[in-house]
Formats: structure tokens, sequence, C-alpha cells
């Protein structure tokens, strides 16, 4: 007896919608047998991660503010990923454009300014993502270098460079000595949406529209085609007259400035200053969720919404159970596993084989 | 140093091998149903059948590649269960691929040496290589690399290293369909010598005229099913050809008083470096399409007709614009959309993952070719009902068969994604079609219908480029037919005075070698 993975005739549909389904079971199941590996009530430990943030509506506003940037970073990401672009460094463009726009709050801080700081401040966020995303593109375009490592390592000079702004000129002189730039102004800051509790802010909005845009963009556009034709199937992209390099180029400029949207957005909003820890690693989680959101705009909105949750959950858990905040990130990473691995079911079917023997392909 | 005739001698009154009511399945598809087949030694046995009736599935269960999920194999009246191809060569069976598995980077016999058992020393195998290649003219060196070799000097490594083992029974899965017509003929005197010695050969194909001359027994299948098993010899092209397809083949009709007009498509000292290594430099080619007509490109694959379609296609662009001249408009330097705006179309070989994205749907695949120059795309936007309207057109005029309107790409059999290429480029009316190997792997039905839809094309003034190695193809189409050999092309015969022998010669090397003197003096037969 013997368990194979058999490719289907066809791409199972029914699969295509349960797969992130039966992987965030799986991690479930796995998680609770963590927790109780470890001495701790599974059950409690899953309502604790998963239900109890639901049910106070403070909660229920961090949670949409931890899925802003999540989603706003995978969406973008999902252009990439759909055109076969893989850009690891999100998190990098995340900071040097969080970087860009406020160079803007610092440089008008205590001055008496307009309302146009903010807009200014969150274009300037784009295009600082933007071009730094467009590194490792051109890198990839012209010296044909692998873009996963150039913006990999790229994340690593966008997080020191930030460090060195914050702890040197851009250093709050009121501020302690502590590494971080001096509170932003009510006019460089995104405002809150709910008067006095919870911190939803309008950069939500902002990410509900990019959703939209994106599903536009690759639903309804030539443009999107393109993208997905590039993907799926290189040779056809050639023959319709579609550039690869171009598009290498666009998806880069494209995440990047999303990314830098979210960058700048978390900044002049829940935080408020610019300080080495923005940006607690949500360039590298929108990767999972743009995958458990399988790509697609909207499941990508929901992964956001869920990855998020695990956050709030992993607060919670850290101060009522007393284990470390890191077993998030351990749940994050089973996820994605799992992500993955039920993908192959799409194409493949597992079944259980009798005979022992393997065909072998070689010819003589 | 080959004892096969002895033994065959002996077990001359029983069969060699013999398939018992063999099937297999695959998921819900049964690709072999309750096969029989008995080969014997000294017959050439033929198997006939179209593409998807089941010939690749039987042969591969035959030499252990894959089980069957019923029925048996028995080897000289014993049981036998294969477990792998090894076991088949222990036992006596060898086989010769149409993909050849060979690395390019190696020489000939270090690519034998690999395949045998690593007992022998690499000099005594050198030496076996000779010998063997000498005794059944095979020419072969066995020192030299095998990108540098030609498919047809690769076909026989492929049949030198299966005849080192000493098989008692060898197969050969659709030999010919990589040589030149010599070539060919070539390998036919080894066949009957290896049945004079009592061999037995299973021979796959779907050449009628070929099977009729060589083979002594002939099996066919259709869908899975045996059919009959004949005598070949006995019956005409036209009673095997009824039995493969299951019905009679529509003739293919050509419309008279088509006339060449002006030309409208001009090839001009077109010269291209191949863009990888093993690729084939382009030089200097000339030719002119003319507007009414159907040209033909012979040639045995790798001779330069993919760079040459690309060339043309724009998805590599000349050196300079004059190379390519569409309708009186240099467009060498224009890419693949600006060209198809100015009214050419094209088919490439590659049905899958070139012509068509395998996993998107017949719209979005209609609109692969049609976003430049139709009404699919209105300021980025995509007109998807114009898309989808566009593929029911294909599918009323072309009789494409699929299970719902508008399914992936890649859940359609061969012969009608082949029409829906075909089609969704003859549908725009296109001042030029370049259309490259239009019937590969096609079911006859779906041949006829793609040529004559050409034929009807050229009739109303589209000048027609077809890229074909099937000489019974461009004899039944083309009106004037040029042969392209490393990178060239010659200078284009009338149909009626392009013999298939002419042709051949051509399609060897025989007046490019003159002008060619690198190239191996054996090629040059006709210099």
């Amino acid at each position: 007896m013997q368990l194979v993975l058999e490719r289907r005739p066809e791409r199972s549909a029914v699969i295509a919608v349960a797969s992130p389904l039966i992987a965030v079971a799986l991690t479930v199941v796995t998680f609770a047998i963590l927790f109780a590996i470890m001495g701790k009530n599974p059950l409690y430990a899953l309502w604790v991660y998963f239900i109890e943030p639901l049910t106070d509506p403070f909660s229920l506003q961090e949670m949409a503010v931890k899925a802003t940037p999540l989603v706003m970073i995978a969406v973008g990401l999902a252009l990439c990923y759909i055109a076969n672009v893989w850009n690891i460094g999100a998190e990098g463009q995340f900071i040097a454009g969080a970087v860009c726009g406020s160079w803007l709050a610092v440089r008008t801080n205590g001055a008496d300014v307009g309302y146009w700081v903010l807009p200014a401040m969150l274009l300037l966020g784009a295009l600082g993502g933007a071009l730094y995303a467009l590194i490792p593109a051109i890198c990839r375009v012209y010296f044909g270098a692998s873009e996963i490592l150039t913006s990999l390592m790229l994340v690593y000079v966008a997080n020191l460079g930030m460090d060195y702004l914050v702890r040197g000129p851009w250093r709050d002189p009121a501020g302690l000595n502590f590494p971080t730039t001096a509170a932003f102004d009510p006019v460089a800051s995104v405002p809150t949406l709910v008067e006095g509790v919870g911190r939803l802010h309008a950069g939500s909005i902002i990410a509900l529209v990019a959703v939209m845009l994106v599903a536009v963009l690759l639903g309804r556009t030539i443009m999107g085609f393109e993208i997905r034709l590039v993907g799926a199937a290189p040779k056809a992209a050639r023959f319709s007259g579609f550039s690869a390099n171009r598009l290498v180029l666009f998806t880069f400029a494209v995440s990047g400035a999303l990314a830098g949207l979210a960058g700048i957005i978390e900044v002049a909003g829940p935080i408020g200053h610019l300080d080495p820890g923005v940006s607690s690693g949500y360039g590298f989680t929108a990767i999972i969720v743009a995958f458990l959101g399988r790509l697609n705009p909207v499941g990508i909105l929901i992964a956001g919404l869920f990855l998020a949750l695990t956050f709030i959950g992993g607060e919670g858990a850290q101060i009522s159970m007393k284990v470390p905040l890191d077993l998030t990130k351990v749940f994050q990473g089973i996820l994605l596993f799992y992500v993955l691995a039920c993908d192959s079911l799409i194409v493949y079917r597992i079944r259980l084989v009798r005979t022992v023997r393997k065909p072998v392909h070689a010819a003589a | 140093m080959l004892d096969a005739s002895s033994q065959a001698g002996s077990s001359r009154s029983g069969p060699l091998l013999s398939a018992v009511s063999i099937s297999k399945r695959y998921g819900d598809f049964l690709a072999n149903d309750s096969i029989d087949l008995d080969l014997f030694p000294a017959e050439i046995h033929a198997l006939l059948g179209e593409n998807g009736a089941g010939k690749s599935t039987l042969v591969k269960v035959m030499y252990g590649l894959i089980q069957p999920s019923g029925g048996e194999l028995r080897w000289m009246g014993q049981k036998i269960v294969l477990a792998g191809p090894s076991e088949a060569r222990s036992l006596g069976i060898g086989m010769v691929f149409q993909h050849f598995s060979l690395f390019e980077h190696l020489t000939v016999a270090e690519n034998v040496a690999l395949g045998l058992p690593p007992t022998d020393s690499f000099a005594a195998i050198s030496e076996r290589l000779e010998e063997t290649a000498r005794v059944y003219g095979l020419p072969l060196d066995p020192k030299r690399e095998v990108w540098r070799l030609s498919v047809g000097e690769r076909q026989r490594i492929e049949i030198v290293r299966a005849l080192m083992q000493n098989p008692k029974l060898l197969i050969l899965d659709e030999p010919t369909a990589v040589l030149t017509p010599q070539e060919a003929d070539q390998l036919f005197v080894v066949l009957e010598r290896l049945k004079s010695e009592g061999r037995g050969i299973l021979y796959i194909s779907h050449k009628l005229e070929e099977v009729k001359r060589l083979c002594d027994t002939a099996t066919i299948l259709r869908l899975g099913k045996k059919v009959a098993t004949c005598n070949p010899r006995q019956e005409t092209a036209a009673s095997l050809a009824r039995m493969m397809v299951g019905a009679e083949i529509g003739e293919v009709k050509a419309a008279f008083g088509r006339t060449a007009s002006i030309p409208r498509l001009v090839i001009h000292k077109l010269s291209l470096e191949p863009d990888d290594p093993h690729g084939t430099h382009l030089k200097e080619i000339s030719l002119e399409v003319c507007g009414g007509e159907i040209l033909g490109i012979a040639g045995v694959a790798g001779n330069g007709q993919d760079e040459l379609f690309a060339a043309l296609s724009g998805e590599r662009l000349s050196a300079g614009e004059g190379n390519i001249v569409i309708d009186g408009s240099a467009a060498g330097l224009r890419d693949i959309n600006e060209r198809r705006r100015m009214g050419a179309a094209f088919v490439p070989e590659e049905r899958l993952g070139h012509g068509c994205a395998p996993r998107m749907k017949l719209s979005e695949n209609a609109l692969l070719t049609g976003h430049a120059a139709s009404g699919m795309v209105k300021r980025g936007f995509i007109n998807k009902l114009v898309a989808l309207a566009h593929v029911d057109r294909t599918t009323k005029s072309f009789d494409v068969r699929k299970a719902k309107r508008d399914p992936e790409a890649v859940s359609l059999s061969g012969g009608n994604l082949q029409k829906f290429v075909v089609g969704r480029e003859i549908l725009r009316e296109p001042g030029i079609l370049i259309v490259s190997q239009p019937t590969w792997g096609v079911d006859a039905g779906a041949a006829a219908v793609i040529r004559q839809a050409l034929i009807d094309l050229a009739a109303r003034g589209t000048a027609v480029l077809v890229i074909s190695q099937d000489l019974d193809e461009l004899a039944e189409i083309a009106d004037r037919i040029a042969v392209m050999f490393h990178g060239k092309l010659s200078t284009p015969l009338e149909a009626a005075a392009a013999t298939r022998e002419k042709l051949g010669l051509l399609m060897g090397g025989a007046s490019a070698a003159k002008e060619d003197g690198e190239h191996e003096a054996k090629y040059a037969v006709g210099a």
C-alpha cells in the first residue's frame, strides 16, 4: 500500500475554494497540539486567540488597524506573484515609504502649515516605496539579478537607513535621547474614524479602495490580462506581444507604491511618529496574506483580517496565558506551510495504491 | 556477436511477446481497452492509429514503463510482470523513442555508455558501438558531441544503443517522423536486415504508405480499442485510413481559378543570429509570397523553421526594417502587434503554451491574439462579450467541439484546439497568414477542415505561408514549396515539379552543401 499524488484531469474548482479553509483547519489543529505539549489548555488557547478579540469593540477596531497595512501590501504583492515576479522585499518598501513621507512631517513639524501636508506625505510615501521597489526590478531586467535575493536584501538596507535617521538627524530634541522623531502634528496625521475609543483610521478606507482598484485591474483590464498571461504562459505572452520585462517594472512599482503608502499611513496614523519599530514585520506577513487569500483581492481582504486576528489574539494570550508573542509568528509560519501544501491538491489528488512499484522514466 | 537468430529459429512457431486483454485506465479515461496483440519473430508488425488512439500507452506497457490496469503480458508463452524498462531490456525488448533521451553536451559514446550496465570499460563500449554501427550500416562517430548531430544521426544513436543489447524484439515509436525520405529509406534497409536475423519489430506509425511497404502485419487501434489485425499489403491506403478513423475522410478540394497576384509578404536577405546557443542561424533568407498563393516551407525539424517563424511574427525583430515587408510597408522592426495591425496573422507550432495559454478560457485566448487589432479592448478595458462572440463564431465556422461555451484551452482535444487556434486567426480575414505545422498531431478529420480553410483563405486573396514537416500536406495544399536546411532557404519549386526525391535531397542539404563547405562531407551527397 502506498500513497501517491496523482494529477487530476482538470483543476478542482471545489478544492480551489476549500484549500485555504483546509489549511486554516490543519493549522488550528497543529496549534492546539502545540499548546497541549506546552501544558496549556488547547481549547482555552484557541478561544483566547480566535474568539475573544471578536467580542470586544476595541479589539475589533484594532483588527482593522492591523489588517490595513497587511491588505494594502498583500494586494500589491498579489500582482507580482500572479505575474511570476517575486517581490519578497515589501518590508523594505514599507519602510522606504514611511521614511519618505516622514521627511515632510519632520520638516514641517511645529510650523503652521496647511492641510496639504498629509496628502503630500501619502504621495511621497507611495513614490518612495515605488522607487525603492524599482531597484531590484531594474537589477533583474538589465542585469539578470534574482529579484528574490535583491529585494530581500534591500529590506535590511532600508531598516538600517531608517535606524540611522531616527537616531541621528531626525531624532526628537525633546525626546530624552530615545530613537524617535517628534510626534507628528495633527495636519500631518491620518484622522481616526470613531470619536473617543479606538484607533480605527482613514487608512482603512484607502486599503478598501486599493482592494477594489486591484480587483478591477486584474479582472477587467488588458493590463490585468497581461499580468495573468505572463505568469501563466510566458511564451504565449510573448506571442501576444507583451513584454515580460516591462511587467517586472510595472508590478514592482505598483506593489512598492502600495507598500510605501501602507508604511506612511501606519506612521502617520496609529503610531504618530517614526521609530525603528514601526513595521513589526507587516511586509513579510503580507506574503502569507497574499497566498492565504489565493492572490485574489477579496480573498486577501478576508485573509488580512484573519491574520490581524492572530496578532490581537497573540497579544491577548501573552497577557492572559503567559505565552511568548513569538508564538504568533510560529502560527503564521505553520499557516503558510499548510496553505502552500494544500494548493497542490487543486491540481493533484491523493490516492491509495496497492502495488508498490514505481514507474521508471528512463530510456535505455 | 548477435545470436538472436538461433533462438528465433526454435521459437518460430509461437509469439515472442503477447499482450492479452491489456487495459489501462487513467481516471475515467480508458486509454487501452482489452487489447490483444501477438508479436512474432522475424516479423515487422505495424501499430497503426491516430493520435490519442492508445498506441503509446500500449507500447509503454510492453516496455514496462507503465503498469496495465488489467490483462497480462506473455514473453515466449510465459506470463511476465515488467517492473520497469530494465527488466524489459534484460528479457530482450529494446525500444527507440520518438523523443530522444540524449545529453547534448556528451559525445555519442558517452551517451551510449550511460545507458548500458556499468560492467564494461568505456573503451570496450566505444569499440562495440563502432562495430555495431558498421555492421548495420549506421555511420556514427563515437567522439562527436550530440548537439552537433542532425536529428537522423541522433536517431541512429538510439537505434545502435538498443541494438547493442541484442534485443529479440525492437519497438520503434514513429521513427520516420523526423527523417527525410532518403533517411527513411536507409532506416528501412536496417529494419529489413534486423527482420532477416529473426528479430521481431513493432513499428508504430500513422504513415500508411510506409506501413504498406515495410510491414508484414498491421494492428489498428482506434479510441483505445483494437479495430483489426490485417496484412497491410492486401489493403489500400484508403481502407487502412478508414479503419483508423472509423469514417471516410473528406477530400480537400483545391479552389480552382485561384491566381497569385502581387507579392504581399516579402522577405529580403533576412539574417539572424540565434538567441540560444543550440538555435539555428538564419542566413540571407529571401522569399516572396503573393496574394492568393500558398507557399510551403519543408524541411527536417531544427533547421531554422522556429527561428524563421519568430522573425516573421515579430517575436524577434530583424536587423533592418526592410528585411520583412508586409503589403508594401517595411515591418522588420515592428513588433508582433504592429504586424497584426498591418493585417498579418500567425499560428505557431505549439498549440498549448505558445498559441494558447493552457489554463485560460477560450475567450481569453481569443483576446491573446485579438487584443491589438479588434474591438475586444476599449480604453484599456476588456469587452468580454466581443471576445466571447469571437469564440462563438470560431466554434461555428470550424466545428470546434467542446463541453461548454467557454472552457479552458487545455480541456479541448488536440484537433479541436488546433481548429480553434487556426480559426481564431482566419476569422480576422488577415492579408497574410503564417502558420507552422498546421495539422501536427491532429486527427484526420480536423486536418482536412484546417487544410480546406487555408485553401479557401488563399482563394480570397490572402498570402499564406505554411511551414510543415509533412510533405504529403504540402503536396496537397501548396502552390510552391521551398526547403529549409541549416538556416538557409532554397529557391521555391512549383508544386508540380517538387517531387519527393527533389525535396528529399534539398532537405538533406544537397544544394546548400555546395556553398557551405563547413558541413560534413557525408551530407554533401548531391553536391
